[in-house]
């Protein structure tokens, strides 16, 4: 006897879909429909909910508008120079501190209870250091995105697999062998974790210290639409910038190798 | 890793002290270099002078009832999250398309930066507490939907089977068998969901400039108050890692002895 779940299967398989994709593009429809009838039914304030007409033409005046790369640019870069600085700190400590049981014991606590802190309240310490310019932005994203990885890098160092340690002591390498030869390409997958995790916090904070207080970068132009009250202009914003670190997120994952962890 | 004090050698007490001295050394450090000129009083102010404007927090900022309304805003945002993560948890795992075709969507929406979507929810609610519960509850839904999942679908098949053999009806099913099968992972959903919720609880507070302990950060570097500042700053720190330690040992509680 033939199942209602196998007929289903059977006729999406002729249209070519998977039933997965078909629910996934029924999803979509539903809600872009419900949207749209909510954006004319006149039941929120006008624009809070503008229509899809409308966020299109908000997303294709952003994408075509130069002054959006330049503070896109700004913000790329400021995210860049956190992840640099905090993540090679993050990965100096995460070292240190996952090769040596005691200093682990000394140190690791802190780390381990501080990470999962709200960063950016450290936001007017970071203005008073480093002023109102980029230089803030760049420091909340390195203390966002140095807990994530220093923490991972750790854990990373201590699942190395014992046997490659002892291979390398017993070859005579030196410390620096040992980093390079041994404990950097053994703890390739939680490194790259880790940076992912750091990418995103650094993204966060960053961001969210622009909307705070800063007169360029993306950030910026979010809470600029919001002064403004240009909402379908907010709402393209958004989108890119999820579509952005989603998509930064899942290259890193990838670039690391990471699926390919899940998979085996 | 977690950080028992259970069986802890000499050693390891020897490397814990350390890490206290190291602490303490530098804040004597910082303070002598303050008082000899070295470091910017008016960037960096004395520890000695951050220790002893706590009690000004207490009595002229009134941080208690501040941190009671923080407090408040993350309870609602918890209760909400827990009801909803795990509704919809349940529901993706009893449909099993349906949990095939959004799991990606919800793991893609807990790295999305949802806390950007702040102002987006200032023009919703206004600039008032729910904005600020929001932001919490949103960044707090993926962990505890994702962990439902994962919670009932590991469900051993043996306990599965009891239920069956017993011919509990599906309700029965749940209730008795999946869900307090399932309820030490759900419950590490439920953590990452309540950490992720102050986080952004106090982090809205702080942006949007209102409610309990965030918007008092807020207020106070706005005054120049640097003190103030540093030690409201160490509040909420202080805070966060007691919430952070009692939930770790809620969760330990939970955990199913092997």
């Amino acid at each position: 006897m033939v199942t209602t779940g196998q007929l289903r299967q059977a006729a999406a398989a002729s249209s070519g879909m998977s039933p997965v994709t078909l629910l996934r593009i029924t999803i979509i429809l539903a809600v872009l429909a419900a949207w749209e009838f909510l954006a004319h039914s006149g039941w929120l304030y006008r624009d809070v909910v503008p229509s899809l007409l409308s966020i299109g033409g908000a997303l294709v005046r952003l994408l075509s508008d130069p002054n959006y790369y330049f503070n896109l640019g700004v913000t790329a870069a400021e995210i860049a120079a956190a992840l640099a600085i905090g993540g090679s700190a993050g990965l100096a400590v995460g070292l240190l501190l996952g090769g040596n049981r005691f200093l682990s014991r000394a140190f690791e606590p802190y780390l381990y209870y501080l990470g999962p802190t709200p960063k950016i309240i450290f936001f007017p310490i970071m203005i008073m250091w480093f002023g109102v310019g980029p230089e803030s932005k760049v420091a909340l994203g390195t203390l966002s995105c140095f807990f994530p990885v220093a923490l991972n890098v750790a854990a990373g160092m201590r699942q190395i697999d014992k046997v490659l340690i002892r291979v390398g002591r017993s070859f005579g390498a030196s410390t620096r062998q040992m980093i390079l030869k041994i404990y950097l390409p053994a703890m390739r997958h939680p490194m790259i974790n880790g940076i992912r995790l750091g990418f995103g916090f650094a993204l966060i904070g960053t961001l969210l210290a622009e909307t705070k207080l800063s007169n360029k970068g993306i950030g910026f132009l979010i809470i600029q639409t919001y002064s403004i009250f240009d909402m379908p202009g907010m709402y393209a914003m958004l989108i890119v910038l999820f579509v952005l670190a989603i998509g930064a997120n899942a290259l890193i994952g990838k670039l690391g190798g990471l699926d390919s962890i899940k998979r085996n | 890793m977690e950080f028992s004090s259970g069986g802890l050698s000499r050693r390891d007490y020897t490397a814990s002290f350390l890490g206290l001295g190291s602490f303490i050394a530098f804040l004597l450090v910082i303070e002598a270099l303050i008082r000899l000129g070295l470091l910017n009083r008016f960037i960096i102010p004395p520890p000695s002078e951050i220790i002893a404007s706590f009690g000004r927090l207490f009595l002229e900022e009134n941080i208690v009832h501040r941190f009671f309304f923080t407090a408040g805003e993350c309870l609602i945002a918890g209760v909400m999250v827990t009801i909803c993560g795990i509704g919809i948890g349940v529901v993706m795992q009893r449909f099993t398309l349906l949990q095939r075709a959004c799991e990606t969507w919800v793991a893609a929406f807990a790295s999305a930066p949802l806390v950007l979507t702040y102002p987006l929810f200032m023009v919703i609610f206004g600039r008032n507490a729910w904005t600020i519960i929001m932001m919490g509850f949103l960044s707090a839904l993926p962990p505890v939907i994702l962990k439902t999942i994962e919670g009932i679908s590991g469900t051993r098949k043996v306990l599965v089977n009891v239920g069956r053999s017993f011919n509990l009806t599906a309700t029965q099913q749940f209730w008795k068998i999946l869900f307090p099968a399932a309820l030490p992972t759900i419950f590490v959903g439920i953590r990452l969901g309540l950490i992720f919720a102050l986080i952004n609880v106090v982090g809205t507070e702080f942006l949007i400039n209102f409610g309990g302990l965030g918007q008092l950060i807020n207020d106070l570097a706005e005054r120049y108050d640097l003190a103030g500042t540093y030690a409201a700053i160490c509040f909420v720190i202080l805070v966060s890692v007691l919430f952070f330690m009692a939930l770790e040992k809620a969760e330990r509680w939970l955990r199913p002895v092997n």
